[in-house]
């Protein structure tokens, strides 16, 4: 009986889908008689089967929805969209049932006779008599439904002709019967796992055969050659032929899209028009299985947000109904699916704005941007232009997750999009995940592999070559015919090659991964290669540069490049990556600071450590208020301060100016530049300290001398007032007759390098170290300060615990201590205190800091 | 009286019958893995190196078509690098699954000491070896230290 059950299923589960796809054609079409026999037919035999089973509730659901077929059949009734919606109702229902069939081997149970009251009254004028039909039918059913059920599953697959819709049921089934049998005999069901395992053995196999041939070509014995290339021939045949196994036609996938398209138009009171062209182009199932989500949840997208309302529509000037493309097709191995829409297309301002109110760039990140470059954003995580979240694509699941699945499976996928004319996707995606073909390319002496999907061309660049490599601040750039491609050193990325980049002769792999084209600078080129790809071993899965490893011919192993992971490194020098391999990784990540560039003020550019800025904003000179003897604009409800560059109240008159806006306790503070530059990444140098207050000294950035400006000096003159500046002069006095020695503790080398100078220039003379431990390092060996300053999130011993440890004991138990943090509520300052802290001050509070230190008293001071 | 024979002996021999070990020289110093778990040895091979991964992780090696991660297994003890004046040998265990290539001087031997000459207290290593053993065998003419394969092999 399991069996039975398990047949009933499977077969079900095919005709399912089928009726999904057939209901909708008839919905469009409802005078093709043949489709209604066939739909007719499968419903029935449904029936049948269930009440052979001994499935009481599906047998009566499938009964109501064939009487409602078969009015249609004999023409009583028109099928219109809530004749069709029924049926589809009905078949969700079974559905269900059958879900919990499958799991559970036992029909659940649950009421549906207010569904079949609806089929009924759908039938219901000649259906006075019927109640009694479906209890003769389960009760003495056995009489004809023994029969029913002799007929194979593939009925719906075509070989049974729709010439016997109008037989009577028993002899229906017999000529199916027949017909079927033969079908039977040449298709049979294997085991996906077996299917894989000779996957992947044909794969070994291809492998040992490209290794055969190589070492064949080397040698000279005729004898061999002949049995080779048969072998070899045979291979290929095998390949092609286990392959083929696992091919499936994209229609399988496509086929549930009629109905969620259909859905949909009715949910959302759009007339939707699906075309499928290429239903029967066919991939790896393993592909398909995967490309399934993102193509639905593509196909959603562009019914729920591609397409407009027939209304929008029709003042547009359209045709009323939208239409949603859907093209597969074979192109140069791989696959390619299109899906369009001529919908409204992508709203480039909206997009913007969507970019800004997310925080995903700022504005002047985004005027830099073309149209295009805007559009990509709605690939990014964290972006969703759906103005409120429907129920139909609105489900956390964006256009990031397609994407990032895509590109999985080594796809890739573009967008483009005309305003009011509509959306267009194109997935490129190989056609199975097990062989790619492959470049096989050098660097450093070491062998890789790029996969054939995102090369574009191969070009030579040197002095000889009409194609020039040239650099700019360190980034080299190829100028290909009319454009210029940003480009990338492979060795350098990986860290092989310290010195510069080798522009003289060497060939670039120009490669596109999505809109991103862009060069790969590489020592050599080889050929290109079929090749197995091998997941890495987990212990080398650290980073994203690799997307896998196999054996080329000779029996070498090489890495797989992931070109995906490679885009991220456009713009960025090499050196940085080659630096990084000497040193240890951990501590240069913290050296880079993320810097903001601007102009302001006279001189030499400014730079802002990007973490202190809370916002970038744009003000117009209209918004500029003043509020006493100082300017203000309304932020967020609130009237915010805002100064100059010297500090001073804002008098502009012309053109909007960038807003930098700092925050201190809660309160916002803005500071008008003239514009905004760039922003970089790099460790700061603070290289000679400045005369002005607003500057904390200069360092190189990007290349230019450039002025690191005092962020604390602006805060503290909005909100100052607070802090009683000559407090500090007495003692800036007496620290000037003998420098006090103070020791600071801070893992971020840009707070040290911040602070130091700082300190310095109020006269004191400073150790800084960059953990705890090496603080204690110095307790140990002797060394003695009048103050410790000391950060409290580090790596390692954290400021609290190194606290504990100064005064818990040692020389250090009286060493007057100040922590440093960016968290001053009151109990963080309390635990400081118990810790052992004697004073506790904001990270960018620089005065506060002075004269914190100024407080305490000589009388601490232990002689050094 | 066979009984009496019988009864201390069998009460030793589960600690007699200790695991067997292979012994390799390593930088110098002699250390074993359980027998067990490898799975091949081999000699000199062409390894490609993978740029960007961990130092200890001397690349990957093809093994009869199995794509193998090479482990440095000096570096991985704190010891210089492989030098190149002679090649080194593999020795190949698996573990979670997955196959890897211990680098090591030269192989030794196959060796079952007895349990009552192992020592698992690990005080005497430095630190980095103590993360990496299980203990310490006295053999008669050296001590050879017994490796903790699965902390050798994780990398995080």
């Amino acid at each position: 009986m399991d069996e039975l059950l398990a047949d009933f299923l499977t077969e079900c589960a095919e005709s399912m889908t089928l009726l999904d796809v057939e209901l909708v054609k008839l919905e469009r079409n409802p005078s093709d008689r043949e489709l209604l026999g066939s739909i007719f037919r499968m419903v029935h035999t449904i029936k049948g089967t269930c009440g052979f089973l001994g499935l009481p509730r599906l047998q009566h659901v499938a009964h109501a929805a064939e009487n409602v077929l078969g009015d249609f059949r004999e023409g009583k009734l028109v099928p219109g969209p809530s004749e069709v919606s029924l049926i589809l109702e009905a078949l969700d229902r079974i559905k269900e049932i059958l879900a919990v069939l499958e799991a559970t081997r036992a029909e659940p149970a649950g009421d549906d006779s207010e569904l079949i009251a609806r089929l009924d009254a759908c039938s219901g004028r000649q259906e006075e008599v019927e109640p009694i039909m479906p209890n003769a039918v389960i009760a003495p059913g056995s009489e004809t439904l023994p029969a029913r059920t002799n007929v194979p599953a593939p009925e719906t697959e075509g070989a049974a002709k729709p010439v016997l819709a109008a037989k009577n049921p028993p002899e229906e089934a017999a000529g199916r019967a027949a017909a079927t049998e033969s079908v039977a005999h040449q298709t049979l069901r294997v085991n996906i796992e077996l299917l894989e395992k000779l996957m992947t053995l044909v794969s070994e196999l291809v492998l040992t055969r490209n290794q055969l041939l190589q070492t064949a070509r080397k040698s000279s014995d005729n004898a061999l050659k002949a049995p080779l290339q048969r072998l070899s021939h045979i291979t290929s045949e095998l390949q092609e032929g286990v392959m083929k196994t696992r091919m499936q036609p994209i229609g399988n996938v496509w086929s549930k899209l009629p109905r969620v398209v259909r859905d949909l138009g009715m949910e959302l009171g759009k007339q939707i028009e699906l075309e499928m062209v290429g239903a029967d182009t066919e991939l790896d199932r393993q592909i398909l299985e995967l490309i399934k989500d993102p193509l639905t949840h593509m196909v959603r997208n562009s019914a729920d947000h591609g397409l407009e309302t027939t209304k929008a529509r029709v003042a547009a000037g359209k045709p009323e109904q939208g239409k949603i493309r859907l093209n597969a097709f074979h192109e140069g191995g791989h696959i390619i699916i299109e899906i369009a829409d001529d919908g409204k297309g992508l709203d480039t301002n909206a997009i913007a704005a969507k970019i800004l109110a997310n925080g995903l760039a700022t504005e002047a990140e985004l005027a830099s941007l073309s149209t295009q470059q805007i559009q990509q954003f709605i690939f990014k995580a964290g972006f969703s232009t759906a103005r409120q979240v429907t129920n139909v694509s609105g489900r956390g699941v964006g256009m990031d997750v397609v994407r990032t699945n895509i590109e999985k499976i080594g796809g890739t996928i573009e967008m483009s999009s005309e305003l009011g004319r509509g959306t267009r996707f194109v997935i490129k995606i190989p056609l199975t995940l097990a062989i790619v073909s492959a470049l096989i390319v050098a660097a450093a002496g070491e062998r890789y592999a790029i996969p054939q999907i995102g090369v574009v061309e191969l070009v030579r660049a040197g002095a000889r070559s009409k194609h020039r490599i040239e650099v700019i601040d360190g980034a080299p750039i190829l100028r290909l015919r009319d454009r210029l491609l940003p480009l990338i050193s492979l060795a350098g990325v990986l860290g092989l090659r310290g010195d510069e980049t080798n522009v003289e002769d060497t060939h670039v792999v120009v490669s596109q991964i999505g809109p991103c084209v862009f060069g790969l600078i590489v020592d050599q080129v080889f050929d290109t290669e079929e090749i197995v790809v091998k997941p890495v071993a987990p212990i080398l899965r650290g980073h994203r540069l690799f997307s896998g490893n196999t054996i080329l011919g000779d029996g070498d192993v090489v890495m797989i490049l992931d070109l995906n992971g490679l885009t991220d490194r456009i713009g960025k020098s090499a050196n940085p990556v080659a630096e990084k391999k000497e040193a240890s990784s951990q501590s240069q990540q913290d050296d880079a600071t993320s810097l903001l560039l601007f102009r302001a003020g006279a001189g030499a550019p400014k730079a802002v450590p990007l973490a202190l800025v809370t916002r970038l904003e744009e003000i117009e000179p209209a918004q500029i208020e003043w509020s006493g003897t100082s300017t203000v604009v309304q932020y967020r409800g609130r009237l915010m301060p805002i100064v100059d560059f010297e500090g001073q109240p804002v008098r502009v008159s012309d053109g909007t100016r960038p807003v930098l806006v700092f925050t201190d306790a809660g309160n916002d503070m803005g500071l008008v530049v003239d514009s905004i530059i760039d922003i970089t990444e790099q460790e700061i140098r603070l290289e000679c300290r400045s005369g002005s207050v607003n500057v904390l000294g200069s360092a190189i950035i990007a290349g230019r001398s450039t002025e690191v400006v005092d962020v604390s000096y602006f805060v503290n003159q909005v909100f100052g007032g607070w802090f009683d500046r000559n407090e500090t002069e007495p003692f800036m006095e007496a620290a000037n007759t003998k420098p006090r020695r103070i020791l600071l503790v801070d893992d971020s080398a840009f707070f040290r390098n911040i602070l130091l100078p700082i300190l310095q220039s109020h006269g004191y003379e400073v150790t800084a170290v960059d953990s705890a431990a090496k603080a204690l390092e110095y307790r140990d060996k002797g060394e003695m300060y009048d103050a410790i300053v000391s950060d409290i999130e580090m790596p390692g011993m954290d400021g609290f615990a190194f606290a504990a440890c100064c005064r818990a004991d040692g020389s250090w138990q009286n060493v007057p201590m100040v922590a440093l943090t960016s968290h001053t509520a009151p109990k963080d300052i309390e635990r400081g205190r118990e810790a052992g802290f004697d004073g506790h001050v904001g990270k960018l509070d620089r005065e506060a800091l002075v004269a914190e230190l100024a407080s305490h008293p000589k009388a601490h001071r232990v002689p050094s | 009286m066979n009984s009496s024979i019988a009864e201390p002996k069998s009460s030793r021999r589960p600690q007699a019958a200790a695991e067997e070990l292979v012994s390799m020289h390593v930088g110098g110093q002699l250390v074993g893995i359980p027998v067990r778990i490898v799975q091949d040895i081999l000699g000199f091979q062409r390894i490609t190196r993978v740029p960007l991964a961990a130092r200890e992780i001397a690349g990957v090696l093809n093994l009869r078509g199995r794509i193998v991660t090479a482990i440095d297994l000096r570096q991985r003890l704190g010891m210089d690098a492989v030098v190149s004046d002679r090649p080194s040998m593999s020795v190949v265990c698996e573990h979670g699954g997955e196959l890897y290539s211990l680098l090591i001087d030269q192989i030794g031997e196959v060796l079952q000491p007895p349990a009552d000459r192992f020592d698992t207290d690990l005080t005497p290593l430095t630190q980095c070896w103590r993360e990496f053993s299980r203990g310490i065998y006295r053999l008669d003419n050296q001590l050879l230290v017994l490796l903790d394969v699965g902390r050798v092999l994780a990398f995080n």
